[in-house]
């Protein structure tokens, strides 16, 4: 039996106060700000009159999640070149986002998603389709944020299990959501922002000088027989018998993508693995590598809690200039975190023997601590600012999705569909209660997934997106004979391909855990032998955007034209709205027909 | 609160809308067209030219430079010049219907 107050023994005092500042700063910016926020529309879009540079901040802050700060580094130290593939298409898929969906959506004019799909279509109907991917997407999001919380908690308190992290952090994040709204957030996530970047650059360029910088790192993997690549030298750990190889690990096609082909070698006899590798291990893994680009690219363009801020932008023309600054800043962030993972790989190598939250995923937290050998309170002091990084990442994007799925119940769900007639007053109730649901499971389910990789858990967050919201976003705005059946066709199936089949690409690798999970999932064992044989079907289980994006759309263009008698009347004024700029004022004329027509 | 003088019928015709969207997305299409050729070229370069894409600039295998570094100011610039020229086209567009 522990002691009470046991874990708090070998707590580093300078970590576990930059940490706790970061907490208290953020929630008491969300109480204090929770004051001025009265209405719904408060609420909802923050009175829609967010300034380009506050609103590029904040969606930075909302997109910069754990899997940004810790996920990256992580995967880069375990799996190399081909897990840079991740920080690159996140950033760049804003540009998919930027040209062809920012503008329009903007000038549409709506509460959230949901409010687009029904306005373009004409149809409750679709509205609680649209509902439904806010909260798958939500919760697949949701998981890696808490496993941050989990092993960051479990970091700064060795002795806490990593359950207890996430239920800690959950609840605050949930209490202050309920009480503060989206209008607190504005603020609080483009403070965050400033907060990630300081916290990853700054460790960063000390340890670089110190220790050697990003290039020197780099080229200390050499292939066998090859000359080592810079003059000077980096004093190396020796690597364990768990780490990649050099030359897989610093060229592309490596250990992540080429994974199923290995599994699925290493299950036939030795005399044939040689041939089998040859001919199918660089395919599988091109393969591999662009439905990893098309989810990464295309789900950028089509989450739900980024898309919603858009709204807050005053016009079109803002909506654009927002996305342009949004690509900059998280761009120069997102050169950073690679970093940490090539660094860790050559001075702290003993991570990669680490299961769960004690493996590379915390990288980003524990590599400033080397510095305490040389420079003493240092490493502490930069180990705290990481720490403090981290929190503001997935407290802030775990914040941002609560409001979007809480948005999504309390607005869609209570105040459209089940009681349309409700006043401000239950409908602020509604808000909180959902928040307090939605956080609640959103906990339930961050505990089961200790044995998942941060970043490779949002990369499915994305696949699910991508053949979801962003068919149904880019084809109603580029294409007017889309109708709803169409529309509600290829998103079910495309999403639900998606979710499926990451959902039993997880289970597989949890039933592989060596922890407690791997008891609960044991059932799916025989998953992984079916996977050994199939490497192919592991593949498209596991980067699935390769097949379902092109699915949702071909279904959408098919049932569209099948069912074109209803494609709705006034299409061509709506699809004025979405293109024509603001100043021809035809928006508002749009407004006055349509409530003209309704008859209130 | 004045309401906005009623634009001209112009805008309302089938052409103008044909012409609003055709010129957004012509230009969209081309931006996306520059970086899809670059993101999915990289991979093709690294399976079919692989001893190339190993060489060591500074440290960094020139793909890793690529797509670790350089990647990133590559985007910037095609999203400034979309900015640029979308709302170039969008004035455009508000002053031929205002005349």
């Amino acid at each position: 039996m522990m002691p009470p107050l046991a874990f708090l023994g070998g707590v580093d005092p300078w970590i576990l106060a930059f940490s706790f500042i970061t907490v208290v700063v953020t929630i008491w910016m969300g109480f204090r700000s929770a004051k001025t926020s009265k209405t719904a529309s408060d609420f909802f879009v923050a009175g829609r009159s967010v300034s380009v540079g506050w609103n590029a901040s904040a969606i930075s802050g909302e997109y910069l999640s754990a899997a940004s700060f810790m996920g990256v580094a992580g995967m880069v130290m375990s799996s190399g070149y081909d897990a840079l593939w991740y920080p690159v298409c996140y950033a760049c898929g804003y540009l998919f986002l930027l040209l062809f969906i920012a503008g329009p959506l903007r000038r549409f004019g709506a509460y959230t998603i949901p409010d687009f799909a029904e306005g373009r279509f004409d149809s409750p109907l679709f509205r609680k389709i649209a509902v439904c991917f806010v909260l798958f997407i939500g919760f697949f999001y949701t998981m890696p944020q808490m496993k941050g919380a989990g092993v960051t908690l479990a970091y700064i308190f060795p002795g806490l299990p990593y359950w207890a992290g996430v239920v800690l952090v959950g609840a605050v994040i949930t209490l202050n959501v309920a009480l503060g709204g989206m209008k607190g957030i504005t603020l609080v996530q483009a403070v965050q922002y400033w907060i990630k970047m300081f916290a990853i650059c700054v460790p960063i360029f000390v340890l670089a000088a110190v220790y050697g910088f990003y290039g020197t790192h780099v080229g200390a993997n050499t292939a066998p027989g090859e000359a080592p690549a810079t003059i000077m030298e980096v004093a190396r750990h020796p690597l364990p018998e768990k780490a990649p190889k050099d030359a897989p690990w610093v060229s592309p096609f490596g250990p992540l993508t080429t994974k199923a082909v290995n599994a699925a070698a290493a299950a036939l006899p030795a005399g044939e693995r040689g041939a089998y590798l040859a001919e199918y291990q660089r395919p599988y893994s091109l393969l591999y590598t662009y439905s990893l680009i098309i989810a990464l690219v295309c789900g950028t363009a089509g989450l739900p809690h980024i898309l919603v801020r858009f709204y807050t932008n005053p016009d079109g023309v803002a909506a654009k200039k927002t996305t342009m600054w949004v690509m900059i800043l998280i761009g120069v962030f997102y050169v950073f975190p690679p970093v940490f993972g090539v660094i860790g790989r050559n001075l702290m190598p003993e991570l990669y023997a680490g299961l769960g939250a004690k493996g590379t995923d915390k990288v980003v937290l524990e590599l400033p601590t080397l510095l305490s050998q040389k420079y003493g309170v240092l490493g502490s002091i930069l180990s705290g600012i990481t720490c403090a990084g981290a929190f503001a990442a997935f407290m802030s994007t775990f914040s941002g999705l609560l409001v979007s799925m809480t948005g999504a119940l309390a607005h869609d769900v209570y105040g459209r569909i089940l009681r349309p007639k409700s006043s401000a007053e239950e409908r602020l109730r509604a808000f909180k209660f959902a928040a307090v649901l939605i956080g609640g499971v959103a906990i339930a389910l961050g505990s089961f997934v200790e044995a998942l990789e941060i970043n490779f858990m949002v990369g499915q967050a994305f696949a699910i997106a991508a053949a979801s919201y962003f068919p149904l976003l880019f084809m109603s705005v580029w294409w007017r004979g889309m109708t709803m059946k169409g529309a509600a066709t290829g998103m079910l199936t495309g999403g639900l391909c998606a979710l499926g089949a990451a959902t039993l690409t997880n289970l597989a690798t949890l039933a592989l855990d060596k922890g407690p999970m791997g008891q609960v999932f044991a059932g799916f064992k025989g998953l992984n032998g079916f996977f050994a044989a199939h490497p192919l079907l592991r593949i498209l289980c596991e980067q699935p955007a390769i097949w379902t994006v092109p699915l949702a759309i071909g279904l959408m263009v098919i049932v569209s034209k099948a069912t074109a008698a209803s494609v709705p009347g006034d299409i061509r004024m709506k699809m004025l709205v979405l293109h024509a700029p603001e100043q021809l004022g035809l928006k508002r004329e749009y407004i006055q027909e349509h409530s003209a027509g309704a008859g209130h | 609160m004045s309401t906005p003088p009623s634009p001209p019928d112009a805008v309302h015709s089938e052409e103008f809308l044909r012409t609003l969207m055709r010129r957004q997305l012509k230009l969209s299409v081309a931006c996306a067209a520059t970086f899809l050729a670059a993101l999915l070229g990289l991979p093709l370069l690294n399976y079919f030219a692989p001893a190339l894409m190993a060489t060591r600039v500074a440290g960094f295998t020139l793909s890793w430079l690529i797509l670790g570094v350089l990647f990133f100011p590559f985007v910037w610039i095609i999203s400034w010049r979309f900015i640029k020229r979308s709302i170039a086209l969008e004035d455009d567009e508000v002053k031929s219907v205002k005349r």
